[in-house]
């Protein structure tokens, strides 16, 4: 996916508000061809009323929604060439599975032969095929999301806009689907919007991801950008655990963290006096004997299975997290003085 | 099994419920008595409902309302389904509290006060337009129709009410028209409601008295009407056979309506 | 017009011509004078197109004591059998929302049948069962209990019992809607806590049941108020409802006018609880 292929849909300037609240403010956004977009955010920051917004549910304030070079913000649902995918699924409980996938096709006018190929084809892509005759209370939770998926994807739609897709699923219905997922949209060449709540399904699935709080995009980006070069400290607390510390840009490009009592090497250039916040991950702190930045004692570990995060307290009363994979044979115990250290590529540098 | 417990409200319960159900069951089983006396039992016979089947202007009434309820209760269901759609599908319109107040109106309305404004409608159509010749049939079709309506349109809104929206939204999202969306998604989920609405709005014009009076006209005298005319000269044992006959026909017509609701159930329990 | 727009407006048209219409022609008839002919009142226009307008028989409903007994009576009559429903209707709503889940619709529906099935009969059969050679005065005669038949029937008790018959499933419908979504877990802290059952009840499920009690009562006393075949066929002489006014006026002395006026009046006591009903209605306190 190159950053100059064209939007297959495109939100500018959008602002939506239902009575006193806003629930998306100003937002632009492009969906460019063939990319996987996930809208991530806490429950009520406006990524649902969004994805509404771009199938035609919702009428924007503000602002106007494109699909291709067409303007559709008017646009009802039905007339709008991209297909949704809802949280609940909505299959029709009084149509069998094939009426479900069968269902869009007929209002293009489609029938006979060339309406069962299609849904055939389409139910093959969910591999469903045998329980075209089912009734959706005769499926299993994760019988009945392929079917919703079957639904949209026999419109062929240029977008596919997803709702929580895998969020009433159970674990590991879930990590299967997510996969299936991306290998789908590989295979099909369509975009793909997906809003969820979880980090990590956002992270594994998506191209980019625009965290959104409070009805705004905080930041739009890679997975592995968000994650190692968040915008702010909104988007490094959304993702995993962070250390974050106020500090002061001093003289030979460090800065000096009063709470830590030392100043360290960044490699952000910032002019000399301006305040700002160090923010490092802690599975990038290391423990060390020689050469430490800083020591101080363990007062805390939770233990997590194949890593454990460390609480470090400072004599400057800061506590510091760090992971700490568990395939080492070497433990610190609570109590023990352990010296840290972290490479200058680790200090991630944040602007309010 | 563990001992049932003594509880008060229990025993209302069973109180209450024999207080309902008594008076009906001693009609019923009177009408199989043979005396002409109500009340001394002389032996088992159908006599009286042969001679129910004889009064050729008793049949005559059971016509006039059987026309008037099915007449009424269609056009009831098709009004009250439309309101119960547009109140809970339409969001927000100008005046519509007021509308959602003329529709519930009738429902809490003294039948008096109905049936003598309706008349009066009627009346000065009459006088005004000379569009209505005569009351009849028609008048009491239509009086019944804007009664009932309003029971059609709290069970459709109900069940409306109940219904995710998203259904409908999916529908519309695979390209569906408003009015697709209607008549291939909505009228289907919501057909148990509005068959209940229509068996309700049929019983009620079937059993009403009060409004059918006012706004009948010389020719078109209902089941009801009859009834309570002779109730008034004193129980007879015809009565008793026609009253078994009303509370038979209700019975069946409810055993029908819980046939409808359970035909759906399945597709209830998957739209949840 | 947009479709839209055109749904609305036949429910507009609708109600309009059968519910609207209708009441304002009420309020005009009552300010006309009775004539004899067809229709038989007076226009409210005059031939030279002047407002004939004529309070008289709103004055007549203030100052003969019929009418005025007539409205009394039947306030009296709507509150002391709404009252016995509440008291009766109560333990049952209260049976059925702590009966087994599966029970529940079983119950309920045994409660609501008697309203399906016909009015006149359900009045009818009381008729046979209270009248002085009917079936309970035959029973206690012949048991013994009583040497003269009772005299039951034709009088004030006899329309309170057929009100609380009749309107009922009203009472227990709504009551139980707000029974049945009370939780059970309160009233176990309630007990957890020290209270006695008794004071558990008082405390906790009677005040969370007060909009049922609030619903059904309206759903009893507003129809009740304005009720005309109770009292006709269970009542005496002297039971004066104005629902039996309304309607000696209307059939009996053919008095159109009165018999509008007295229809408005009363509209106008029974519009406060009527609105309340909507209001209630809106809220879903009505039924389950």
């Amino acid at each position: 996916m190159s950053a100059g292929a064209p939007a297959t849909l495109r939100v500018a300037d959008v602002t939506k508000c239902f009575g006193a609240v806003t629930a998306v403010d100003a937002v632009s956004l492009d969906v460019r061809a063939n990319e996987f977009l996930c809208l991530l955010g806490p429950s009520g920051c406006g990524k649902t009323t969004l994805l509404r917004m771009m199938a035609g549910f919702e009428a924007p304030d503000s602002g106007r929604v494109f699909i291709g070079d067409d303007d559709m913000t008017a646009t009802p649902p039905h007339a709008r060439p991209v297909n949704m995918m809802f949280q609940s699924y909505a299959l029709f409980p009084h149509m069998s599975v094939e009426g479900n996938v069968a269902f869009g096709l007929k209002q293009e006018g489609l029938r006979g032969e060339a309406l069962n190929a299609r849904v055939k084809e389409a139910l093959a892509v969910v591999e469903l095929e045998g329980l075209g005759a089912r009734k959706p209370h005769q499926l299993s939770g994760g019988q009945r999301q392929r079917v919703a998926l079957a639904r949209c994807l026999a419109k062929r739609p240029r977008v596919l806009l997803l709702d929580e897709p895998l969020a009433a699923l159970d674990k590991h219905l879930r990590e299967r689907t997510q996969r299936e997922l991306t290998a789908l949209r590989h295979r099909l060449g369509i975009s793909f919007v997906v809003v969820t709540h979880d980090q990590d399904e956002a992270m594994a699935m998506a191209d980019r991801v625009a965290v959104m709080d409070r009805g705004k995009i905080l930041q739009i980006a890679p997975p592995r950008e968000l994650y190692e070069r968040p915008a702010n400290r909104a988007v490094a607390a959304f993702f995993g655990d962070v250390n974050i510390w106020e500090g002061e840009v001093v003289a030979g490009n460090k800065v000096h963290c009063a709470a830590l009592q030392i100043a360290f090497p960044v490699t952000d250039l910032l002019p000399v006096g301006s305040r700002v916040e160090a923010a490092v991950r802690p599975e990038q702190i290391a423990f060390t004997s020689i050469d430490a930045l800083l020591t101080g004692v363990v007062s805390d570990v939770v233990y997590r299975g194949t890593a454990s995060t460390y609480f470090v307290r400072h004599a400057g009363g800061a506590v510091i997290r760090v992971a700490r994979q568990n395939s080492g044979p070497e433990t610190f115990q609570r109590g023990d003085t352990v010296g840290l250290s972290w490479p200058t590529s680790a200090v991630r540098v944040l602007t309010s | 099994m563990k001992p049932k417990r003594f509880s008060w409200p229990g025993a209302a319960l069973i109180a209450g419920l024999v207080f309902l159900y008594l008076p009906l069951v001693v009609v019923i089983v009177y009408s199989f008595n043979e005396s002409r006396l109500v009340t001394v039992w002389t032996g088992f016979s159908t006599r009286w409902y042969g001679e129910l089947m004889a009064d050729s202007q008793l049949l005559r009434a059971a016509g006039v309302s059987l026309t008037v309820a099915l007449l009424s209760a269609t056009i009831a269901t098709v009004l009250g389904t439309l309101a119960g759609f547009v109140l809970t599908r339409f969001g927000f319109f100008r005046g519509r509290a007021l509308l959602v107040g003329t529709i519930a109106a009738p429902l809490v309305m003294p039948e008096v006060i109905t049936g003598l404004s309706l008349l009066l409608v009627f009346v000065a159509l009459e006088q005004g337009f000379a569009w209505m010749p005569g009351r009849g049939i028609l008048t009491i079709v239509l009086a019944h129709a804007s009664l009932t309506m309003s029971y059609v349109a709290i069970v459709v809104q109900a069940r409306l009410a109940g219904m995710e929206r998203d259904i409908e939204e999916a529908a519309a999202d695979l390209g569906a028209t408003p009015a697709t969306v209607f008549r291939t998604i909505t009228l289907p989920l919501i057909f148990p409601a509005v068959a209940a609405g229509w068996l309700l709005a049929f019983v009620l014009s079937l059993d009403d008295l009060v409004i059918a009076s006012f706004v009948a006209g010389p020719q078109s005298t209902t089941l009801p009407m009859m009834v309570f005319s002779s109730i008034r000269l004193g129980v007879s044992p015809k009565i008793n056979a026609l009253a078994a006959i009303l509370v038979l026909l209700t019975a069946v017509l409810l055993v029908v309506a819980a046939r409808v609701q359970r035909g759906s159930k399945p597709a209830e329990s998957s739209a949840g | 017009m947009t479709r839209r727009q055109g749904l609305i407006a036949i429910l507009w048209l609708w109600s309009a011509a059968l519910f609207v219409l209708p009441l304002i022609i009420v309020l005009k008839i009552s300010v006309a004078e009775t004539r004899l002919g067809v229709p038989p009142y007076t226009a409210f226009f005059d031939a030279a197109h002047h407002v004939t307008a004529n309070t008289e028989n709103y004055s007549r409903l203030f100052t003969d004591s019929l009418y005025v007994k007539a409205y009394l009576g039947s306030l009296k009559t709507a509150f002391i059998a709404t009252l016995i429903a509440l008291l009766m209707g109560y333990p049952m709503a209260y049976a059925i929302a702590r009966a087994p889940a599966h029970r529940r619709d079983l119950w309920l529906l045994l409660v609501m049948l008697p309203f399906w099935t016909s009015f006149l009969v359900r009045i009818y059969a009381w008729i046979g069962l209270l009248r002085p050679s009917g079936i309970i005065n035959t029973v206690l005669q012949a048991l013994g209990i009583i040497d003269a038949p009772l005299h039951m029937l034709n009088t004030n008790g006899a329309v309170y019992l057929g009100i609380v018959y009749t309107y009922l499933p009203f009472m227990v419908l709504p009551l139980y809607a707000r029974l049945e979504k009370l939780d059970a877990s309160l009233l176990e802290a309630a007990r957890d806590l020290g209270a006695t059952p008794w004071r558990a009840f008082c405390a906790v499920t009677l005040p969370l049941s007060m909009p049922g009690i609030v619903a059904g009562c309206l759903l009893v006393f507003i129809p009740a108020v304005g009720e005309f075949v109770i009292p006709e066929l269970l009542g005496g002489p002297n039971t004066l409802m104005i629902g039996r006014v309304l309607w000696n006026e209307f059939f009996t002395n053919r008095d159109w006018p009165v018999a509008s006026a007295v229809t408005a009046v009363l509209l106008i006591l029974l519009v406060a609880p009527i609105v309340w009903v909507q209001r209630l209605q809106a809220r879903g306190d009505l039924a389950p």
